[in-house]
């Protein structure tokens, strides 16, 4: 008789999952079919992408006519977008009314953001790398403007050797062991004003004409930096900062009165997504200083008149639209000032913006520094720091770091919202977009242009969006479980 | 007062502004080119071309200007300005002229402190609509749905239009001549009204140009013009008598192309006009060639119509009250004398 076993000693192998739970299927089951109400919503939302899509992608790729002269050659049945007519245009629509051979110096001016940007904002990009992008880009581009536009003719000679030691310097800076530092104290403290030269050209100081002006800012910039040397050496930090700070201004006065010797190129010709880039980046950069000195100077209750004034600043400013702003700007500024004395238009309009962002951004800091316990503030102060030392230190990081979304959606819509200033007549990305669709040759492409600006604005805010949480995850060390 | 000196004085010197004197033509000739507002994009009118050249039918005229000043029709800074920001621009001295299709009114004219120097272009609201609804006239429009632009004359127009004759009307009201367009072409509304000139550059874009057409009837003026500030005669005698040399020329025959020619005509205006006879230009405070230098940079007013927004352009506009006064319009230059 042989050994019947009925009992099954060894293990019997993982069956596997049925069919309707793995795979495609289950993941569509579980995801879009899980209910009878999700699967009508499926269904639904199906049949519009059916409508939408196929359709879309034609007029978008498909029937789009890449190649066109004018309106006539996209006026034939079935044609979709016309892009020929952005091709056409995309001069326009990136530079604005720049003079065609300057074009190098916005770019190098985007180029410049960029090199000094990316190693601030990206903690893990090695030196190496960013030195090796630039001499890249920064080789690309000295050929393209010097050689493929014929810069060198054009530019006389201190012009070229102050640009050229200028770049020597940028990729000096990178190469150094901190670049990070490096790149900071450039972009606050050498980028603005380089960035002035470079789109403007010279700033016309007048006080600078004369021999007596000349000897006056001479005698601040020494008694200045004299002033600071000697208070550093006796260890006052306030007196040295003030004193640096006189000189730093003097030698930057200086330094925009001279602009490379650049041709002077009117702000009029500012336009496209030049003109959009420099109104938010301008309106970024001072919005977020100036707005946390508002919200600190909000909640500095042993000071009440520092503490009305940014009550005041901030709830007058956020109480009206920024149409109205950029209105008062426009049209209340000349009739104060006398007949033809004008700020510039643009100026007017960055002052406008960079004021309005400012106070949106004060309410957004002081949420965060709502946040901080009361504790912190007391620890800060137990171990013996002062104001600026604790909020330096202790308070901001932290409040900062909790508010990154909403000082990031605060830029996504200051970068939106200068779009309003083509209702003033300045000629940014939509504006262009406008009056492009006015030329006799391109009449009624709307669609196609804004089709192409919205890629651009979505390209530029969805960047953000993604930096910011990029910012979030590098950040969060202990505030998220 | 002196708070507002200091104030000028700290603007001028931070942001290298210039202070602006009385005389505008020393101010032009000082700094170098006009200052000219035009619109910011308006079909014909002005618009930049691929280049970021502004041209169009206004934009001539400031290139007229400029030449008769300057003998260069290219010294000329466009300022873009909008609806809202035109009159501001031209009160704060920002901008020396506006050729910017502004309808010259009195209150314009006499409340705002400008000077209109002639009108360049006769314009009037009118009324597109499908050929196959059979209307041949605005009168028949009883119960039509309307197309019509928010926040313009020409609403305020198209309701007295109505009111006066007893009818009444669906208004769809649009933001922009691209949604109305829109609207028109699919069947959103009967009619679509703007100022003709503007009606004729959005049919030339529908899909079917042929199957539209532009009634006759024109229920509101809008003369457009010119315009520089009230106070500086000079300037406004030197734009408005640019503008009639333009106009003169064409009655004459002078051209861009015989314009060097005709200095040598027996015509005794015409040498006038060019300078080889007289001292017309020294009158204005310019050269003897000045309307010799605007001509020959962009042609009589036929020529700047033709070649912006004549029939063989793609706004396809009829001379109509714009042809000269012996050829059925109402253009009427005074003499050159």
């Amino acid at each position: 008789m042989s050994d019947l076993a009925y009992n099954k000693t060894e293990r019997h192998e993982d069956l596997p999952p049925p069919a309707s739970e793995v795979g495609v299927f289950g993941w569509l089951r579980h995801n879009f079919f899980s209910t009878w109400y999700n699967s009508i919503g499926t269904l639904v939302v199906l049949y519009l992408f059916y409508l939408m899509v196929p359709a879309t992608l034609d007029w978008v790729l498909f029937s789009a006519v890449w190649d066109a002269t004018s309106n006539q050659d996209c006026r034939f049945e079935g044609a979709g977008a016309c892009w020929g007519f952005i091709d056409a245009r995309l001069n326009l629509f990136w530079y604005g009314f720049y003079d065609i051979e300057n074009y190098w110096r916005p770019s190098l001016v985007g180029l410049m953001l960029l090199v000094f940007a990316v190693p601030v904002l990206f903690e893990k990009i090695p030196a190496k790398l960013v030195g090796g992008v630039t001499g890249v880009f920064g080789l690309g581009w000295a050929v393209w403007a010097f050689g493929g536009l014929g810069q060198v003719a054009s530019l006389n000679l201190p012009v070229t050797i102050g640009l050229l030691a200028f770049i020597g310097l940028i990729t000096a800076g990178v190469f150094l062991r901190s670049p990070r530092s490096v790149c900071a104290i450039a972009i606050v403290g050498v980028f603005p004003w380089v960035s002035v030269s470079l789109l403007y050209g010279p700033v016309n100081v007048e006080s600078l004409q004369s021999g007596l002006g000349i000897a006056v800012y001479a005698i601040l910039f020494l008694a200045g930096g004299g002033f600071g040397y000697w208070s550093s050496k006796r260890l006052d930090a306030l007196g040295a900062f003030l004193g640096y700070l006189v000189a730093y201004f003097v030698a930057v006065i200086v330094f925009l009165s001279w602009g490379f010797g650049l041709t002077i190129q009117p702000t009029n010709t500012f336009g496209g997504l030049m003109l959009t880039l420099v109104l938010a980046t301008v309106a970024i950069g001072v919005s977020l200083p100036l707005g946390i000195i508002l919200a600190l100077g909000r909640r500095a209750d042993n000071m009440p008149a520092v503490q009305m004034l940014c009550i005041g600043f901030i709830e007058l400013v956020r109480a009206v639209p920024l149409i109205t702003i950029l209105f008062m700007a426009q049209f209340m500024l000349p009739l104060f000032l006398p007949e033809g004395v004008n700020f510039d238009n643009v100026v007017r309009a960055l002052v406008g913006v960079s004021l309005f962002a400012s106070a949106y951004m004060a309410e957004v800091v002081r949420g965060g520094l709502q946040a901080i316990p009361k504790g912190q503030f007391e620890a800060a102060e137990s171990l013996g720091l002062n104001y600026f030392l604790k909020m330096r230190l202790i308070v901001l990081p932290q409040a900062l770091k909790i508010v990154i979304p909403g000082i990031v959606s605060t830029f996504i819509g200051l970068f939106k919202d200068t779009s309003l200033v083509s209702i003033i007549g300045l000629m940014d990305l939509l504006l262009i977009a406008k009056s492009s669709v006015t030329d006799s040759k391109w009449l009624g492409l709307e669609h196609e242009a804004y089709f192409f600006i919205a890629l651009v604005y979505f390209v530029f805010c969805f960047g953000m969006s993604r930096y910011s949480i990029y910012l979030e995850g590098k950040l969060h060390t202990g505030h998220k479980r | 007062m002196k708070l507002k000196t200091l104030m000028a004085a700290g603007a001028a010197l931070a942001f290298g502004a210039s202070v602006a004197n009385a005389a505008t033509l020393d101010d032009v000739k000082a700094k170098g080119y006009i200052d000219c507002g035009v619109t910011t994009g308006l079909a014909g009118f002005a618009a930049p071309d691929d280049q970021g050249n502004w041209t169009g039918f206004d934009v001539d005229f400031c290139r007229a200007m400029s030449a008769a000043v300057f003998g260069d029709p290219d010294k000329v800074k466009y300022t873009p300005t909008t609806g809202k920001t035109r009159f501001t621009a031209l009160q704060s001295g920002e901008v020396d002229v506006l050729a910017r299709n502004t309808t010259w009114t009195l209150s314009r004219d006499v409340d705002l402190g400008f000077e209109f120097v002639g009108v360049n272009y006769y314009d009037g609201q009118g009324f597109m609509i499908r050929k196959d609804l059979g209307v041949t006239s605005a009168k028949q429009l009883d119960g039509a749905s309307v197309c019509i632009q928010t926040g313009t004359t020409t609403e305020l127009n198209l309701a007295d239009f109505f009111r006066a004759n007893d009818m009444s009307f669906t208004p769809v009201v649009v933001e922009d001549s691209a949604e109305a367009r829109q609207n028109y072409d699919q069947g959103a509304c009967d009619v679509y009204t703007t100022d003709r000139s503007g009606l004729a550059a959005q049919r030339a874009v529908l899909q079917d140009p042929d199957a539209h057409m532009v009634l006759p009837e024109i229920i509101s003026k809008e003369p457009l013009g010119p315009l520089v500030r009230h106070g500086d005669n000079q300037w406004g005698d030197i734009a408005r008598w640019t503008l009639n040399a333009l106009i003169t020329a064409e009655e004459l025959g002078i051209t861009a192309d015989n314009a060097a020619s005709m200095t040598e005509s027996n015509n005794p205006e015409i040498r006038r006009i060019l300078g080889s006879e007289g001292d017309l230009g020294g009158m204005l405070g310019l050269e003897a060639d000045w309307a010799l230098n605007a001509l020959t940079a962009v042609g009589n007013y036929g020529e700047i119509f033709d070649r912006h927004i004549g029939p063989n352009t793609p706004i396809g506009l009829d001379r109509g009250l714009n042809a000269l006064y012996n050829e059925g319009g109402i253009l009427y230059s005074p003499p050159f004398r």
